[in-house]
């Protein structure tokens, strides 16, 4: 017994299917104006996604599970969700690495109007965003080449070229939760990009921005944005940086 | 019925399509119709660079640049457009630095480069160091920097609208007609020139490192429309995938320095391409690996993988010039880079073929005319500047060249024409195919008739084809669709029903992989990503031309696949054998 058990090889080792419980949060505007939890069970394999489960679960046993997804592993931004009661993108979450005893609730992100099952209305997130002007200003003469930039002055702002506006972070702010006006993480994330960019010019006008009553002072540095932000973002921290450029001037934020 | 009225309408809001969006708002009343948010868009996830002859490291010119594509196209590629390409590569990417696109830089601050597969210096003489890249997040960057300045340039964007119908008017292209996802409304778009820019297909097959989303729509709706398809059976398989996931390890990662090796440690491409080894083409590299694994020296349990070997590179430079991909294999496989092998196979990852278009972007309604009105840019479209096979890098470079020059082109047109009138009951054929879908109440299930293709296409028409295995893909693709018309949608609301548009998506695929088989199976020749077992060298004498697939029906109203032809442009480059 012991001499076979020695040699028995890889067999063991290849990964055994299982059932878990999908707790999920439902509504459809077409058919009533209630939401409630849905319970299914799903066969799976430890190294599935989340986002595998809801598949299963819409191609097999439900079709009107709705949600949005694109690429599936954790570039496009398009399935961030509450699950467990964290932000997180459900392409990126595994089954092995969440508690499975009970049901997996997922949610749709908080903040935001639920269309439909875990689709939320992104409009006002998208709408925060192009308020800080996420886009490259310049006031130099064009150069006819590239324009000259340090590996340096280009790490000042590379943590936060990361962002894949999914609203994991701003969705995970309770300054947000209560007040939808507030700009929100990402809006500040994206900011940050520009007003660090020693190519840009227009920091000024952004911070301005961001100094109203609704910017970067409504942040309560909780870190749960940085906690819940899929691509390994120091938002608050970014946040911090951009409160000491209003406080500072750029040169002594960071 | 609602009619909106545009100029130029941009279908897609990838690469491709917002940097058209970006020159035909200046030019034209212009609206961008997108079935994903724009920054959800698969150019987001490219990594490893756009490749432009700026010689900013070291020596270069456009004409190497030229010379490689069209080698490692294996002369299927029309040459007079792929100089084009490599010539206005250098202005595309300092386009992009100038609109704030972060790129890496060197030490005196300028875009840095790196090495990449099938770039070379002075013809083939040694890797040459071509790709200007951000990390491995170039199409992140291009993705969301293109967005960023079309909302400087306030473009107008439809977001999560599918279009599902291109109109055409006595051969001209006079709008299209989309699907609200929010509301499940149908809308008509009257325009003067339309553009396609709506991706690939790489959802036929099972592995691949195609989104969910990329189902082929645009080269669909062009193929039922009466409008041809070119080299559909030239499909990239992309050597490093995660193994079993398809997940993308980008090329960048042999560009830093990394190794693949076989199950014995053993650098096997050394054997394959004893020049430039693991930077040869994808296609050779992809049909290395399955031959390593079919001659028992594969890795892991079941010996169907290869390793990619990075563990001999500094971790600082794993770390920042390779973070994703790192974070990739640690989040789904588990597998640390930095200290262990990881492991790959080849993934599904790029379409060759499709619309068919000239230099100007204009798609093709034949050999000799084009279709006014309608434009193609990105790997929706067939230029062709990548022939049998694309080099690494050029995707994100072709959809910043003929993107820019779609929305000159469309908005050019429409700025010297009227509209001309639309048909009547423009939305007819939409309404029918999706009350038809929504109404059926048939036992068949679109999970089930995907997987059986996605299952049929690895297995029978991926990196190695036969006269056999083709035809075994036919006659389960043709069951298939036969299956699909008793195919049943479960969710039969208006609102967000993915349900009911995952199986008009399904029915994009099915259509485009018989077509790629059909394709296949008549190109008797081992050319690029087409790898026949039964004619295993390339035949420039009856095959140095490009499939042409129209869909018609015959006199007993049976549909099938017309096959004609396509001379290759050829201008300095005579073929020859291609060796690395």
């Amino acid at each position: 017994m012991a001499t076979a058990t020695a040699t028995a090889i890889p067999e063991a080792a290849a990964p055994q299917s299982f059932d878990v419980t999908l707790r999920i949060r439902r509504f459809d505007p077409d058919d009533s104006d209630t939401h409630f939890w849905q319970e299914f069970t799903v066969s799976v394999y430890p190294t599935d996604r989340i986002l595998d489960c809801l598949h299963k679960i819409k191609w097999e046993q439900d079709g009107t599970l709705t949600f949005r997804r694109s690429c599936g592993h954790g570039i496009c931004g398009s399935d961030a969700m509450r699950i467990n009661g964290k932000n997180r993108l459900a392409c990126k979450t595994l089954v092995k690495d969440l508690k499975t005893k009970k049901a997996i609730t997922v949610e749709p992100i908080k903040g935001l109007e639920v269309e439909k099952d875990l689709i939320v209305d992104m409009e006002p997130f998208m709408a925060a965003y192009r308020k800080i002007k996420p886009f490259l200003i310049t006031d130099d003469i064009e150069p006819t080449r590239e324009r000259v930039q340090t590996a340096e002055e280009r790490a000042a702002f590379d943590d936060t070229t990361k962002c894949i506006l999914c609203a994991a972070c701003t969705t995970s702010c309770p300054v947000f939760w209560t007040d939808e006006q507030y700009f929100g993480p990402a809006a500040i994330v994206n900011a940050h990009r520009f007003i660090f960019d020693s190519r840009d010019s227009a920091a000024g006008q952004r911070l301005q921005i961001l100094n109203q009553d609704e910017g970067a002072w409504r942040c309560r540095t909780t870190f749960n944005c940085t906690d819940a932000c899929p691509r390994g973002i120091e938002v608050t921290t970014a946040i911090q940086q951009v409160k000491r450029a209003m406080m500072y001037g750029l040169e002594d934020a960071e | 019925m609602a009619i909106h009225k545009y100029d130029v309408v941009i279908v897609g809001a990838g690469g491709a399509g917002m940097r058209a969006a970006l020159e035909s708002g200046q030019r034209a009343r212009t609206a961008v119709l997108t079935k994903l948010y724009p920054t959800r868009s698969h150019t987001g996830a490219a990594q490893g660079g756009m490749c432009a002859a700026l010689a900013n490291v070291e020596d270069d010119n456009w004409e190497w640049h030229t010379f490689d594509t069209i080698k490692g196209g294996d002369y299927l590629v029309d040459q007079d457009a792929a100089e084009v390409m490599c010539k206005e590569a250098i202005d595309a990417v300092l386009d992009l630095e100038k609109m704030g696109l972060p790129f890496n830089r060197t030490p005196q601050g300028r875009i840095d480069q790196r090495r990449f597969g099938g770039h070379t210096r002075n013809h083939g003489e040694a890797a040459v160091r071509r790709s200007c890249y951000a990390a491995d997040r170039t199409g992140h960057m291009i993705l969301q920097t293109l967005y960023q300045n079309c909302i400087k340039q306030g473009i107008e964007f439809y977001d999560e609208w599918y279009v599902l119908d291109v109109l055409l008017d006595e051969g001209r292209a006079v709008g299209v007609v989309a699907y609200e996802l929010a509301t499940g409304e149908i809308h008509t778009f009257h325009a003067k020139s339309i553009v396609f820019a709506t991706g690939g297909f790489g959802k036929v097959f099972k592995t691949t490192s195609n989104a969910h989303t990329l189902t082929g729509d645009g080269m669909a709706i062009a193929y039922r429309a009466g409008l041809p398809l070119e080299d559909m059976e030239f499909y990239q398989f992309h050597p490093t995938g995660l193994a079993g996931l398809g997940v993308l390890l980008t090329e960048g990662a042999r560009g830093e320095g990394g190794i693949l090796r076989n199950a014995g440690g053993e650098r096997f491409m050394e054997r394959y391409a004893p020049t430039i080894k693991d930077l040869a083409p994808r296609d050779m590299v992809a049909r290395a690996m399955v031959q390593e694994v079919r001659e028992g020296r594969g890795a892991g349990p079941d010996k169907d993988y290869v390793y990619l070997d990075l563990t001999h590179l500094p971790a600082e430079q794993v770390e920042s010039k390779l973070p994703d991909i790192t974070e990739f294999s640690r989040t789904y496989l588990g597998v640390d880079p930095i200290t262990e092998l990881v492991p790959v196979f080849p993934t599904a990852h790029y379409a060759m073929g499709g619309v068919p278009t000239d230099v100007e972007t204009r798609v093709l309604a034949n050999n000799a005319d084009v279709v006014p009105g309608l434009y193609a840019a990105g790997e929706v479209a067939c230029v062709s500047v990548h022939g049998a096979n694309r080099l690494g890098t050029n995707s994100l470079l072709d959809i910043n060249v003929f993107g820019r020059r779609a929305g000159i082109a469309a908005a050019e047109y429409a700025n010297e024409v009227d509209h001309a009138p639309l048909p009547e009951s423009p939305e007819q054929r939409t309404r029918d195919m999706l009350e038809n879908l929504l109404t059926g109440d048939g036992s068949e299930q679109v999970w089930q008739i995907r997987k059986e293709m996605q299952e049929t296409m690895d297995m029978n028409a991926q990196v190695y084809r036969t006269e056999t295995t083709l035809k075994q893909a036919l006659t389960d693709v043709e069951q298939l669709k036969e299956r699909f018309r008793n195919v049943s949608v479960q969710d039969k609301g208006s609102r967000y029903n993915t349900d009911l548009l995952e199986t008009v998506e399904l029915g994009f695929l099915l259509d485009l992989a018989e077509v790629l088989v059909v394709s296949a199976l008549a190109r008797k020749e081992s050319r690029g990503g087409h790898a026949r077992e039964d004619y295993q060298v390339r035949d420039d004498v009856n095959f140095m031309r490009h499939t042409m697939a129209f869909a018609e029906t015959d006199a007993d109203g049976r549909d099938f696949i017309r096959l004609d032809y396509k001379p290759v442009s050829v201008t300095r480059y005579e073929p020859m054998e291609r060796k690395y």
